[in-house]
């Protein structure tokens, strides 16, 4: 039964496996043998070089960047302070104000693409890399999951910290903030990894090649072959796309496999 | 003392109220305003010809009814769900029983099915685009071999749909997987235990033990999946546009058509305000099913 079962989990890992490989496979050999299934040929780095000349990836790159670190540098922030308040603070219109946080996990801002749209208009920020940006500045999903930890932050600290002298901002730095180390880090994996996917938003939003994230810089350059007679440079793109998430993710694996379990409540 | 009292709850009104100010103000601009917002200007007619908002009363709900598009996308969506949520748990589930058991390469095995999770639903497009392709895509050379004639799978209406839900269950799978590995863990012990002592066959300690006491799991799981049948869309701009025909066609697609396409801005909100009714609806699911009691027989 054991070995069975060990059997069956080797040939789905490996079904997993195959669309990443064959995409690898493609990406690293000559065009002429793009397509063919077999392991004849050199390996080369021509469609990589080629990808790279072919559309500004050293631009998207920088956008993507800005974008992931610059929407998680403000989440830290507010998500921090908001989850103090909840976490610690008894105050007038507590639940109300929960629940009005809560209607985030339920709308998610991902399907209010028109409504947003008309509302960066105004801001004029269309086209813009804040533009992208700021819708996901607030996140219930942070706010939730740090205001779970602070919570188990014993009180005495704070009050110990309190009679040292330090205000509020003080005591929330140099207490609660060391202390929830591995939840910033959990958000940190999954809060980046979800806004480096991030695709049908930021395709809306912009419209020169100034401010476009990797991921609509690659479906532009997809589409530009519809063709399909350039499999083998698409594929060097996406690689060069995903790379970076996926060194990630192989050297991080425990650690990303349980930020995403946290992610679940999202 | 009574002053003192009152000053410092004052106080705390105050900071609370600042510290809960930021969230506050990108909360209400992108998520309750929007909201708000939406239901208002689909009351309303606002399209390339009519340049600024008519009042249109229920004119665009009359016509969401007639659209033939739209019935045929809240179907999609449907069949969708159908095909992908089964089939995701299920496998998900049976995953995390195999590598909840010591086993050589366990991790390895772990990462190759979990890390379509960490890359972008558009790359993934393209690898599977690449995948479905007639003329040079490894399923039909595989198929090839074994004497089935070339299939397209994303031209055709009869198709193109299974491609999507195929490629969706290999996405999401491994992503279920780590919630019932977790669930697993919260399984005690004794029960198998006592179920070994039993002499118990496999098949039903699987019956009346693991799977009933996954219950809370099943019902996580099962919401997750349900929003994403519903919010997964980016593959359709690469792969499809929604076609053939619309018949891979999902409701938020269409809303993105009708909205930046077509340039109707009143019907896309009613669009949108189906929507938003849908996720209301799974998240009252959600509150109705996690906040009873789960009772195991």
């Amino acid at each position: 039964m054991r070995k069975i079962s060990h059997l069956i989990m080797t040939l789905v890992a490996f079904l997993w496996a195959v669309p990443l490989l064959w995409m690898v496979a493609t990406a690293f050999r000559p065009k002429h043998l793009a397509t063919r299934i077999s392991v004849e040929g050199p390996l080369t780095l021509q469609n990589f070089a080629e990808a790279w000349q072919l559309a500004p990836f050293p631009i998207y790159y920088r956008n993507t960047l800005i974008i992931v670190l610059g929407i998680l540098a403000v989440q830290l922030v507010t998500a921090t302070l908001a989850a103090y308040a909840f976490a610690r603070l008894e105050f007038k219109g507590k639940n109300l104000l929960f629940i009005l946080v809560l209607v985030q996990l339920m709308i998610p801002t991902d399907i209010l693409i028109f409504p947003n749209y008309r509302i960066l208009r105004e801001l004029s920020l269309l086209n813009t890399r804040l533009g992208i940006m700021i819708p996901y500045f607030a996140t219930a999903f942070g706010i939730f999951l740090m205001r779970q930890t602070f919570k188990s932050v014993p009180y005495e600290l704070e009050e110990a910290a309190r009679l040292d002298g330090c205000n509020l901002l003080q005591r929330i730095w140099h207490i609660y903030v060391p202390l929830a180390k591995p939840t910033y880090i959990a958000f940190g994996l999954v809060s980046v990894s979800h806004h480096w996917s991030n695709f049908l938003w930021p395709l809306i939003v912009t419209k020169d090649v100034a401010v476009r994230p990797l991921t609509v810089g690659l479906s532009i350059f997809a589409k530009s072959f519809e063709t399909g007679a350039q499999w083998a440079q698409v594929s060097a793109a996406t690689l060069l796309v995903i790379f970076p998430l996926l060194l990630a993710f192989f050297f991080f694996q425990r650690q990303f496999i349980s930020s995403f379990m946290q992610s679940g409540i999202k | 003392m009574r002053n003192l009292l009152r000053h410092q709850s004052f106080q705390v009104n105050l900071h609370a109220w600042l510290l809960l100010l930021p969230s506050l103000i990108f909360l209400s601009l992108f998520t309750f305003y929007p909201i708000i917002s939406t239901v208002w200007l689909s009351f309303f007619r606002l399209d390339l010809s009519t340049p600024s908002a008519v009042f249109n009363g229920i004119g665009n709900y009359q016509r969401l009814l007639e659209d033939a598009i739209f019935i045929k996308t809240l179907k999609n969506n449907l069949w969708f769900a159908a095909g992908t949520i089964p089939a995701s748990m299920g496998l998900g589930m049976v995953m995390a029983l195999a590598l909840n058991k010591a086993m050589v390469g366990r991790s390895w095995l772990r990462t190759f099915v979990f890390y379509p999770t960490v890359i972008p639903m558009i790359a993934i497009a393209n690898i599977w685009m690449f995948l479905y392709t007639p003329e040079y895509g490894l399923l039909n050379q595989v198929l090839g071999l074994a004497g089935v004639g070339r299939i397209n799978w994303l031209g055709s209406p009869g198709t193109v749909m299974w491609a999507m839900i195929a490629m969706t269950v290999w996405k999401e799978s491994g992503f279920y997987m780590i919630f019932y590995l977790a669930g697993l863990q919260n399984i005690p012990r004794e029960l198998y235990e006592a179920a070994e002592m039993d002499g118990a066959p496999g098949i039903s300690v699987f019956r009346h033990i693991t799977f009933p006491l996954l219950m809370p799991t099943h019902l996580f799981v099962f919401i997750i999946s349900l929003t994403n049948a519903f919010k997964l869309v980016d593959h359709l701009v690469i792969m499809t546009q929604g076609g053939p025909n619309n018949a891979s066609n999902l409701l938020l697609y269409y809303i993105y058509e009708t909205a930046f396409n077509y340039w109707n801005q009143g019907y896309a909100s009613a669009l949108t305000v189906v929507m938003l009714t849908i996720m209301l609806t799974i998240a009252a699911i959600q509150f109705f099913t996690t906040d009873r009691k789960i009772h195991y027989s």
